[in-house]
């Protein structure tokens, strides 16, 4: 029966290969039979030598990793428009890896007796799945998917499966920027800076002629040598090296040193005698190659699509993985990661604004709140954002609203895009009540810090940890100073602060035991945000506003700091620092590791050693906690 | 009123097989249970005086939608209320397969069999397909009920400086959730739309301590 949400899927599957090429009489027998499967994150959708399933599936929406569990690889990574598990029921045997939700997904679960009979009839078909089995075309890392078509062959032996960066295939920009060999050098450089590219590539009868890099215009045009209005033919460098594609980062990287350029153009047939399908760039090998954080941000900024940054992270987070395991300190880690995080975020404010009718009528700031404020995070987690604009006078202040709202909400969900959750709470600034004038907010802080309820405390702690994610520097400034100042008027704001910063549950036991949880999804996992990390941030925020020490969110910075304004607790501080590394460093190794946020800590995985360094650790939050309550005299005021 | 109406007698086949099916409680656990998601497109607000223009629903079990498995009728219509059409584009009798309303129940019904029903503002689609039962001396519907518009409530954090909406409407949640608004305001589309928002509530309620389908399940 058709029906509305088989064309859905029609609609859906029709753009991706290898359905891509069927009649859409074959379409839609195939799309009203399929499945739409909820996947949660991190659930399995098919394990090791488990029987087939009468179905092979498509990602519809979110994320699938294949992994070989004897060497806890990854070996495919499958987005949207990606089909997996099918291999095993073409050859008729059971699964060899374990499909995995990477994230939230909806699958489209395609029934193989309807399939098989079309894919036999249809040629186009089965030389696109020969292509994909046999020569890995999709992704190299799938190295396991070799095998003939309709065929039992025997599986190769599994220790082939590292994975090896130097099989990976180069991907090249498909986005042509060309120009004639008659361009003047000065059209050109035009081009390029408008398109943002380091590199154009000379055509003359649509064949590849030569490349113009940056390189080119310093050495031949500024230097003198060529005016700028004579043409590029007098500077491109000429002949191009041509490839086919197919070819990987290994062979690319030696190509241009064997030939010492930086630039090889990707054609047809691999000569110089058939059309340009692409570029490759130096750059774009290193970003394959994914080992580089200023490379990385060179990417995130010459991007113009969101769901491309999201591709970006993927690399983020292997740096990140590179980096624990090298033990590079967590200071430096955290510097670089948030580093890149803002860019990311930097960029999709950009691409917001593009995305408006207009330029935004006044400056305006976009705030980075609680873990991302204090650059503390290195996992993906919630978004808490806030946006906050000049003031306008009263009668432009809706219309004002209006358009930062708007845009607020563009930012939000390119943000969810990349892989920020939205915030539950609904803390962010497509908010109405987190997108205000900067005398709107003013008003709200003060209102905050002069009727400190349990409640303006949660919301104060978790907006005074902000920092400047995009736009204006003085508003934020301006808004710190506010706070100060109004903070001295109502002292007694600073103890109920502290006293919040007391409240969180104690990480012991009387027996010095771990404290688990009692029940919930995480029965009996430690829960290291609230009873380890929480306290200590809290700490410090307290103690750093107290000392209205402005523009340091980050906590072990802010200890830092007050180890250096009161010589007498310093060694207190560097251990509170110390400590707040360490347990930060301990939730993102077992957030790598889970595929999670790692703020539960399941205590029997955990080593001897490990349980004693995170002891290590209570001890100083026992002793900063202290502090606070002396020298805000907590007690007092509870009685 | 219901108190002193006798139970009629003479009730259809089709619903004492329907009946049949409640006599088993139901105790099991979600993944186990089937749900019905479904939605009306109706001539109007009324539960007295407007009708359903059609039934859209989706089953889903173990997580899964059956695409071949999906209920899609449209009803004959006698009355007809010209301010509604351009919101649902359903003209009267249209160019489709129109059915009688007491078929269309009939065949509601065993579709829904026991599942439970979920429905975003479900408090509406109940009414008027509990008042189109009552138009035929039926009873009303004796599945439980889960409001996607109350349970996606339940996945907020509260505070009261960031108070959740008394109501997110079917649009919101669509895009809360991501998922494209395609087929928006046919029966069928909003049920798709229902069911998808459906299970990423669920999976976040999950998370949640305490979480039981009993304490949804009203």
């Amino acid at each position: 029966m058709k029906n509305l949400i088989s064309e859905r899927v029609a609609d859906f599957i029709k753009n991706y290969p290898p359905f891509n090429v069927l009649d859409s009489n074959s379409l839609f027998e195939l799309a009203e039979q399929v499945l739409i499967v909820y996947k949660e994150k991190n659930s399995i959708i098919f394990t090791v030598d488990e029987p087939q399933h009468a179905y092979f599936y498509l990602v519809h929406k979110g994320a699938v990793t294949l992994n070989n569990l004897a060497s806890s690889n990854i070996l495919d990574y499958c987005d949207e428009g990606d089909i997996f598990g099918l291999r095993p029921l073409f050859a008729n045997e059971n699964y060899k890896l374990e499909a995995r939700a990477h994230e939230e997904c909806i699958l489209y679960g395609i029934p193989i007796n309807i399939f098989k009979p079309i894919a036999k009839q249809n040629d186009q078909v089965t030389i696109f799945l020969m292509e994909s089995f046999a020569s890995n075309s999709r992704n190299p890392y799938a190295k396991n998917q070799k095998g003939k078509l309709y065929d039992n062959e025997e599986e190769e032996n599994s220790n082939k499966e590292k994975v090896l960066p130097d099989l990976q295939l180069a991907s090249y920009s498909k986005k042509l920027v060309t120009c004639s060999t008659r361009t003047s050098i000065k059209k050109a450089a035009d081009i390029m800076s408008k398109k943002k590219i380091g590199s154009i590539l000379v055509t003359s009868k649509d064949l590849p002629v030569g490349v113009i890099t940056d390189k080119d215009f310093r050495n031949k045009v500024i230097s003198g040598e060529q005016p700028i209005t004579a043409s590029v033919k007098s500077i491109m460098t000429t002949p191009v090296i041509t490839y086919p594609k197919n070819l990987t980062i290994t062979q690319a990287q030696m190509a241009m040193m064997k030939s010492n350029i930086s630039h090889l153009v990707i054609t047809e047939d691999g000569t110089s005698n058939s059309t340009a399908l692409g570029i490759l760039s130096k750059h774009d090998v290193m970003v394959s190659l994914g080992d580089n954080p200023a490379v990385l941000v060179k990417a995130i900024k010459r991007t113009s699509r969101i769901k491309k940054i999201k591709q970006i992270r993927k690399s983020v987070m292997v740096l990140l993985s590179g980096y624990l395991e090298q033990n590079i300190p967590l200071g430096l880690i955290a510097k670089i990661i948030s580093e890149l995080n803002d860019t990311c975020i930097k960029q999709v404010v950009e691409i917001s604004i593009a995305k408006m009718d207009s330029a935004p009528p006044v400056k305006f700031a976009w705030l980075a709140l609680g873990s991302q404020g204090r650059s503390e995070q290195l996992l993906h987690t919630d978004q808490d954002n806030a946006l906050v604009f000049e003031d306008v006078p009263e009668e432009d202040l809706p219309k004002t609203t209006t358009y930062f709202l708007e845009l607020s909400k563009h930012i939000t969900k390119g943000l969810n895009t990349i892989g920020y959750e939205y915030c539950p709470a609904d803390m962010m600034a497509s908010n109405p009540k987190w997108c205000l004038s900067l005398q709107e907010w003013k008003s709200k802080l003060s209102y905050w810090i002069g009727n400190p309820g349990p409640n303006e405390v949660l919301m104060s702690s978790i907006f005074f940890d902000f920092s400047l994610a995009f736009g204006d520097r003085s508003l934020l400034d301006n808004m710190s100073d506010h706070i100060f100042r109004t903070v001295e008027k109502h002292p007694i704001f600073l103890v109920h602060l502290a006293n919040g910063a007391l409240q969180s549950p104690s990480p012991t036991g009387f027996f010095r035991q771990f404290v688990v949880e009692q029940d919930g999804q995480h029965k009996d996992s430690f829960d290291l945000k609230s009873r380890a990390l929480r306290p200590l941030i809290d700490a410090a925020r307290v103690l750093i506003l107290s000392h209205a020490v402005k523009a340091i969110s980050n906590t072990w910075e802010r200890y830092e700091k007050l180890a250096e304004l009161e010589p007498n607790n310093q060694e207190l501080y560097l251990a509170c620092s110390y400590a707040t590394k360490a347990l930060l460093k301990f939730r993102t190794r077992q957030g790598l590791a889970n595929h999670d946020s790692g703020r539960f800590i399941q205590l029997d995985q955990l080593s001897k050693q490990e349980k004693m360094k995170l002891k290590r650790t209570f001890k100083a939050i026992k002793e900063i906690q202290e502090l606070i309550t002396l020298r805000f005299k907590v007690t007092n005021i509870l009685g | 009123m219901g108190l002193f109406k006798k139970t009629p007698k003479n009730l259809p086949e089709f619903w004492k097989t329907y009946e049949s099916l409640f006599k088993d409680t139901q105790n099991k656990k979600i993944d186990e249970l089937t749900f019905v998601v479904l939605d009306t497109e109706t001539t109007g607000f009324s539960f007295k005086e407007d009708r359903i223009l059609s039934i859209g629903a989706v089953k889903i079990k173990k997580e899964t939608i059956f695409v071949q498995d999906v209920f899609d009728i449209y009803l004959k219509q006698e009355k007809f209320n010209k301010e509604t059409v351009h919101v649902h584009g359903l003209l009267k009798n249209g160019r489709r397969n129109c059915v009688s309303e007491l078929l269309a129940m009939q065949k509601f019904l065993e579709y829904i069999g026991n599942a439970v029903i979920v429905a975003h503002h479900a408090g509406f689609d109940l009414g008027m397909l509990n008042t189109a039962l009552e138009r035929h001396h039926l009873p009303k519907l004796k599945n439980k009920v889960l409001d996607t518009g109350v349970i996606y409530k339940k996945t907020l954090i509260k505070s009261y400086l960031v108070q959740p909406k008394l109501n997110y409407s079917l649009d919101e949640l669509a895009e809360k959730f991501s998922i494209s608004k395609k087929d928006r305001h046919t029966a069928l589309g909003d049920a798709y739309i229902t069911a998808v928002a459906f299970l990423k509530i669920i999976s976040r309620l999950k998370e949640k301590k305490n979480f039981s389908l009993k304490s949804l399940l009203r």
